[in-house]
C-alpha cells in the first residue's frame, strides 16, 4: 500500500451517517466516560497499596511468567544472546499435578486418586486398528477389482486417514491412468486424492488429473495460482501472459487479462518513477516521497497512485489515469471516488472543482457527480477541506434536512443562513443568529435578511 | 442485569478432570523419551498447552529447552530433540529436512514426533520417502478436548472446517467421534442423540463404532443429551456481525484460546496485556451475553458502587478499617482492575465501530435479513468495495448471495472487488463457490430444475455424493422459506426491547434468531425432527434422532452437549445460555473452534503461497 494503515483508515473513514448509535449514542457515550473517570479517580487510591502478588506477573511482552508462549520466547531471543535465562522463578506448580510417575498408572486402572471423580483412563495408546491393519497388510490387494473394493469400504467408514492412506497406496501400485479413470465415478475418494495432492505440493499430477477429469477451470486456476510463487516481477508478468489463455470461463479469462495487463504497465511506471525520484527533480516525489513500490498493487491502489503522481498526463501514457479509466474499464462511480481522494490528499481544490463541473452546450457550468454530494463533502472534510471547498458541495446536497446538518456540522453558515430563506424560516434563521460570532460576516447576512421587507417569511 | 437462573437448573460437571487428563497423558510421552531433551511446539498449539501445563511442569520432566516451529534450521545443541505438532505434511517435511540436515552433518540423535490428536497416515509416509522412517520414532497425544470455560469444551482444530467443509476430506471425522468417544466415557453414558448434517452423521457413527470397540462401564450420566450440527447448516448465522459483548470482542480483538490481547488503546498505558476471559472474570461474566448497548449503563453503574465501596472507608475507625482491609479491599481491588479493562475495551470499541460505520453496516446485514431495500445494500456493499475498506466486506456480499443475489449483482460485485483487492482474488471467490457461500447463479428456471432433481437426488443414498456438487445452489434460496418457516426475522414493526429480551432474537439486535440454535430449540422441545419434514428438506436432510434404552435420569437429559462441526460464534453460545435459562436447561458447547465471519471469510483466503 502507497500509505501506512492508519493513515488509510482516516482517509478512507468517512460517515455520511451518524455511526455507531443502538439508541441515544452521545448518552450512552458520555456514561462511559464519567465511569471511566470514576474508575480512574480510584487509581491513586488503589496504587497507593497495591500488592503485588495480586497482580499477575506479566513479562515485557505482556505474557505470564512461566506461561509457555513466554518461555519460547525467551528461547528465540536467548539465541541471539547464546545464554538461556533461568527461569527459576517462575511459580512452581500445585504438587498435586504430576506428583506420580504416569507410566504405571496407564494400566487400565484409575488414574486419579481422587475419589470424588470417577473417571477411567481412556486407552492411551489405542492402535488405531483400521489404518494399521490396512497399512500392513495393503500388498495383499493386487487385483484392480481388490483394489476398488477396498477404496469403497474406507470411504464406507468414512474415516478421512484411511481413505487416504489407501489412496497413497493405489497412486503407488496403480497406473495414473486407471487410477484416474476410477476415481472419477468415485467422488468423496477424488476429493480426498485432490487434497493430498495438493498439500503434497504435487502440482503436476494435480493438473494431470485435473485435464483427465475435464475440470478445465480447476486446472486453469491451480496453475494460475502458480504466479504467487514467482517473485520477479519480469517473470511473473511472462507467467501471467501465459496464462491468459488457459481455459477459464469467459469472464474469468477477462479478469486474469486485466491482471496481466495491470502487472505489464506496473513494471513500467515503477521503472520510470523509481528513476524520477532518485533523479530529484520531479517537485511531487520530492514533496511527497513514494512509501512503496506500486508493483503488485491492485488496479484501484494503481489508479490512485496515479491520480496522486501522474494526474495531468495525457491520455497517452500508461500512467495517465483516463488511460487506466478506458484501459481496465473502470466504472464511473468508482474512478470518481478514487480521483477525488486523491486529489483532495494533495488538496488540489482546483482539479477537485473541475472534476464535478460540466459545461453543457451553451456554454453553463453545473456541478455533476456519480456519487451523492453529500459523501463528496465527507471525503473532502476528511482530507481537511476549507470551508469555501466544502460550502461548494454542501450547497449541492438535494436533501433540504441533510443539507442544513451537514452545513452545521462543517461550518457552512452561508449555507445554512440561505436555507432558512429559501425555507422562508425566520424563527430559524433568528436561532441560528445565535450561533455565528457576534460582528461577522454572517450575523450581518443574517440581520439583512431579517430586516428584507420582500421576503414573506412564513413565521 | 444478570438473569436470575431457573430454580432447577441443572449444575454443570466439573470439565477439570479433562485438563489433568491431557496433562498426565503429555507428560507420560515425554517419558518415553527419557533424559534432556529440547522440545519444539507447533505455533498453534502454544496456547492450548498453555491452559493445561506450564514450563515447569515441562521442565519436570527433563525438557530443556522450547522452541517455536518455524520452519527453519534449528540451532537446537540437545541430543534429542522431541516435536510436538499438528499432523500435517508441511511440518512433517520441515522435521525430515531437519534429520535429514543433522544426518548430513553426522550428528546423531534421538528424535520423537508428539502428533496431536492424533497421526495420520500421509505423514507418516512423509516419514517413509524422505527415508527417515525408523530414525523418527512417533506418538500420539489424544488431546481433544480442552475445556475454555464453566460450559465451552474446545478442540482448537480450525482446519476442520475447510478441509471438512471445502475440501471434502473426512481426516477429522474420526476426531470427532474420537472427541464425543472420550466425553461420553466421561460424563455419559447418553440417553438422546439428536444431529443434522452430513459430518455430524458420520461422527455420530464413528463414536458409536468406538463405543463398541470398549467396554463401557455402567454409570450414572452428568449429560445425557447431545446435539450435533454441521457448520453449512447455517452459514448466515456466523456471517452477522455479532452485537453481544463477548462476540464483539472477538470480532474486534480476537480471543484466542480463551484468552484476548488488549493493546495500550484499552490499557491506556503503554504496553499490552492479555486477559483471561472466561467466568471466573466476575464483570466479564456479568456483561458477556448482554447487548452492547446494555454494557455501557452497566459498567456506570458497577463503577458507582464501586466508588461507593470504596468511600465506605472514610469515617472507619482502626477497628473497621482493618476488617475493611481484609476482608474488602481485596476484592474491591480485583473488581477495579476488570472493571477499568472493560470500560477500557468498551471505549476503544465504540471508537473503532464509528469509525466503521458499523452502524450502517447492521443496518444493511438487518436489510438483507429482512430481504428489504435490496438496492440500498448493493450500493453500500459497493461502495465499501471501492473505497477498498477490507476484505472481509465480502461477508455481507455472502450474506446477500444467501438471501437471493441477483446474477447481474454477482458479476459487477465481483469485478469490483477484484479491482480492489487484487485479481488473486479469483481463487477466493472458486472456494466461496465450491463451499457454497457465494455462486452464481443460473437464472431462475434452470435452478428450480435443478432443485427438483436435487430433491430426488438426496433421497437416493447412492447419489449421496453428488448432493455436494449441488448443495450451494440449494442453499441459496432455502434461507428465506427456512426463515418464514421458523420466524427467524421477527417482525420488524415491533418495539424490540434489549434490556428484556423475549427471545435468542436479542443477540442480533432483536433482527434475527440465528438459525442453528432455533433447531436445537424446536428438536428439543419436539424431542425429535417430528413436524420439522419441511425444514429439513430445504437443509438438504442428514437429520437424525436416536434414543438409547437407558432409565432417563431428569438432571442429566436437562444438561445438553452440543457439538458444532467446523466452529460457532460466541453470539451462539449466548443466544444457546439464554435458552437455557429459559427453559431449564444448561448447554454445553463441545466446538472444533471458536470462529466468526472473519475466520469464516479467511479460511476461504488462497491469494498466498
Amino acid at each position: 500500500m502507497m500509505k501506512s494503515k492508519a493513515d488509510e483508515e482516516d482517509y478512507w473513514n468517512s460517515s455520511k451517517f451518524k455511526a455507531f448509535t443502538f439508541d441515544d449514542e452521545d448518552d450512552e457515550f458520555t456514561k462511559l466516560k464519567e465511569s471511566r473517570q470514576a474508575v480512574n479517580s480510584i487509581c491513586g487510591l488503589v496504587e497507593e497499596e497495591e500488592d503485588e502478588d495480586e497482580v499477575e506477573k506479566v513479562s515485557w511482552s505482556g505474557e505470564p511468567v512461566g506461561s509457555i508462549s513466554w518461555s519460547v520466547r525467551e528461547t528465540a531471543s536467548s539465541l541471539r544472546e547464546q545464554s538461556f535465562p533461568k527461569i527459576d522463578t517462575t511459580p512452581s506448580l500445585p504438587k498435586n499435578s504430576s506428583g506420580y510417575s504416569l507410566s504405571s498408572l496407564f494400566k487400565g486402572k484409575e488414574v486419579l486418586s481422587d475419589s470424588s471423580v470417577r473417571l477411567y483412563a481412556p486407552e492411551l495408546r489405542k492402535p488405531k486398528s483400521e489404518y494399521k491393519v490396512t497399512a500392513v497388510s495393503l500388498e495383499k490387494f493386487r487385483s484392480l477389482q481388490e483394489k476398488l473394493l477396498l477404496l469403497d469400504e474406507a470411504v464406507g467408514v468414512h474415516d478421512g486417514n484411511v481413505i487416504t492412506a489407501v489412496l497413497i497406496y493405489l497412486k503407488k501400485s496403480l497406473s495414473k491412468e486407471v487410477l484416474f479413470r476410477e476415481l472419477e465415478s468415485r467422488q468423496t475418494a477424488l476429493r480426498h486424492f485432490i487434497h493430498y495432492l495438493t498439500e503434497s505440493k504435487e502440482q503436476r499430477l494435480l493438473l494431470e488429473l485435473y485435464r483427465a477429469l475435464g475440470r478445465t477451470e480447476d486446472e486453469a486456476l491451480l496453475q494460475y495460482k502458480e504466479h504467487l510463487r514467482i517473485t520477479d516481477e519480469n517473470k511473473r508478468r511472462d507467467f501471467l501472459k501465459s496464462c491468459v489463455s488457459l481455459p477459464f470461463s469467459p469472464e474469468d479469462a477477462g479478469h486474469v487479462q486485466d491482471h496481466y495487463t495491470l502487472l505489464e504497465r506496473q513494471i513500467i511506471i515503477e521503472a520510470t518513477d523509481r528513476q524520477a525520484e532518485t533523479g530529484g527533480k520531479v517537485e511531487i516525489f520530492q514533496k511527497f516521497p513514494r512509501r512503496a513500490s506500486i508493483l503488485n498493487m491492485p488496479l484501484i491502489t494503481t489508479l490512485y497512485y496515479c491520480c496522486f503522481y501522474h494526474y495531468a498526463e495525457t491520455e497517452g501514457t500508461y500512467s495517465s489515469p483516463a488511460n487506466i479509466r478506458q484501459t481496465f474499464r473502470i466504472a464511473e462511480k468508482q474512478y470518481f471516488v478514487t480521483a477525488l481522494a486523491a486529489r483532495a490528499k494533495l488538496k488540489a481544490w482546483h482539479d477537485v472543482d473541475a472534476l464535478f463541473t460540466s459545461r453543457n452546450w451553451l456554454g453553463f457550468t453545473r456541478k455533476k457527480s456519480p456519487l451523492s454530494f453529500s459523501r463528496v463533502a465527507d471525503i473532502l472534510s476528511k482530507n481537511n477541506a476549507p470551508v469555501q471547498v466544502l460550502q461548494e458541495y454542501v450547497g449541492l446536497v438535494d436533501d433540504v434536512e441533510l443539507r442544513v446538518a451537514l452545513a452545521q456540522k462543517y461550518k457552512c453558515h452561508f449555507i445554512v443562513i440561505s436555507t432558512y430563506r429559501d425555507l422562508k424560516d425566520r424563527q430559524l434563521l433568528l436561532g441560528y443568529r445565535g450561533k455565528v460570532e457576534r460582528g461577522s460576516e454572517e450575523e450581518r447576512k443574517i440581520d439583512e435578511l431579517l430586516s428584507n421587507p420582500q421576503i414573506r417569511w412564513k413565521n | 442485569m444478570a438473569h436470575s437462573a431457573r430454580r432447577d437448573s441443572p449444575e454443570l460437571p466439573d470439565f477439570s478432570v479433562l485438563k489433568r487428563l491431557a496433562r498426565d497423558q503429555l507428560i507420560y510421552l515425554l517419558e518415553q523419551l527419557p533424559g534432556k531433551k529440547d522440545l519444539f511446539i507447533e505455533a498453534d498449539l502454544m496456547s492450548p498447552l498453555d491452559r493445561i501445563a506450564n514450563v515447569s511442569t515441562l521442565k519436570q520432566h527433563e525438557v530443556d529447552k522450547l522452541y517455536k516451529v518455524e520452519y527453519k534450521p534449528v540451532v537446537s545443541t540437545s541430543d534429542q530433540l522431541c516435536f510436538l505438532i499438528r499432523p500435517r505434511i508441511q511440518t512433517v517435511k520441515w522435521v525430515c529436512d531437519v534429520v535429514n540436515a543433522d544426518k548430513a552433518a553426522g550428528k546423531f540423535k534421538r528424535y520423537k514426533i508428539i502428533f496431536t490428536p492424533q497421526k495420520f497416515y500421509a505423514c507418516e509416509t512423509v516419514l517413509e520417502e524422505q527415508g527417515i522412517f525408523g530414525d523418527v520414532s512417533t506418538d500420539e497425544w489424544a488431546f481433544y478436548l480442552l475445556p475454555l470455560d464453566e460450559d465451552i469444551i474446545n478442540l482448537e482444530l480450525p482446519e476442520f472446517f475447510r478441509d471438512n467443509f471445502l475440501e471434502g476430506d473426512q481426516r477429522w471425522v474420526r476426531t470427532g467421534g474420537s472427541a464425543l468417544h472420550l466425553f461420553h466415557s466421561i460424563y455419559g453414558p447418553f440417553s438422546k442423540v439428536y444431529g443434522i448434517g452430513r459430518c455430524s452423521k458420520m461422527v455420530y457413527e464413528s463414536w458409536r463404532e468406538q463405543v463398541k470397540e470398549g467396554e463401557q462401564k455402567a454409570r450414572q450420566a452428568e449429560v445425557g443429551t447431545v446435539f450435533l450440527i454441521d457448520r453449512d447448516v447455517d452459514f448466515v448465522t456466523p456471517l452477522c456481525s455479532q452485537v453481544v459483548y463477548e462476540g464483539l470482542v472477538d470480532d474486534i480483538f480476537r480471543i484466542k484460546c480463551g484468552c484476548v490481547e488488549f493493546g495500550p488503546d484499552v490499557t491506556s498505558s503503554d504496553k499490552s496485556i492479555k486477559v483471561m476471559l472466561n467466568s471466573q472474570d466476575k464483570v466479564f461474566n456479568e456483561i458477556r451475553n448482554e447487548h452492547f448497548s446494555n454494557v455501557f449503563g452497566f459498567l456506570s453503574q458497577k463503577a458507582r458502587n464501586l466508588q461507593t465501596a470504596y468511600d465506605k472507608r472514610r469515617g472507619m475507625d482502626i477497628k473497621q478499617m482493618k476488617t475493611f482491609v481484609s476482608e474488602e479491599l481485596k476484592g474491591l481491588k480485583q473488581e477495579h482492575r476488570l472493571l477499568s479493562l472493560h470500560i477500557g475495551a468498551s471505549e476503544s470499541m465504540m471508537k473503532k465501530k464509528t469509525k466503521q460505520d458499523f452502524q450502517e453496516l447492521l443496518k444493511t446485514e438487518h436489510s438483507l435479513l429482512e430481504g428489504f431495500e435490496i438496492r440500498e445494500c448493493i450500493s453500500f456493499i459497493e461502495e465499501h468495495i471501492n473505497r477498498q475498506v477490507s476484505y472481509l466486506k465480502l461477508c455481507p456480499l455472502s450474506l446477500y448471495f444467501f438471501t437471493g443475489l441477483l446474477p447481474k449483482d454477482y458479476r459487477s460485485l465481483k469485478a469490483q472487488y477484484l479491482q480492489s483487492y487484487g485479481v488473486d482474488h479469483l481463487l477466493t471467490f472458486a472456494n466461496l463457490k465450491q463451499l457454497g457461500l457465494l455462486v452464481e447463479q443460473q437464472p431462475g428456471e434452470t435452478l428450480t430444475v435443478m432443485e427438483s432433481k436435487m430433491g430426488k437426488l438426496v433421497n437416493d443414498k447412492t447419489a449421496g455424493k453428488l448432493t455436494d456438487a449441488f448443495s450451494s445452489l440449494a442453499k441459496k434460496s432455502n434461507f428465506r422459506a427456512l426463515s418464514r418457516r421458523l420466524s427467524l426475522v421477527p417482525k420488524s414493526d415491533e418495539e424490540y426491547d434489549l434490556r428484556v429480551p423475549r427471545d435468542m432474537a436479542y443477540i442480533f439486535s432483536g433482527a434475527y434468531i440465528p438459525l442453528s440454535c432455533k433447531l436445537i430449540e424446536q428438536v428439543l422441545e419436539r424431542d425429535g425432527w417430528t413436524g420439522l419434514e419441511e425444514v429439513t428438506r430445504l437443509l438438504n436432510g442428514h437429520e437424525f434422532a436416536v434414543t438409547a434404552d437407558l432409565r432417563p435420569q431428569s438432571d442429566a437429559q436437562r444438561i445438553i452437549l452440543v457439538m458444532f462441526l467446523g466452529g460457532c460464534t460466541f453470539s451462539e453460545i449466548s443466544a444457546l445460555r439464554f435458552l437455557g435459562r429459559e427453559r431449564g436447561y444448561k448447554f454445553i458447547v463441545l466446538t472444533t473452534a471458536i470462529t466468526n465471519s472473519a475466520r469464516l471469510i479467511e479460511a476461504m483466503l488462497d491469494n498466498h503461497v
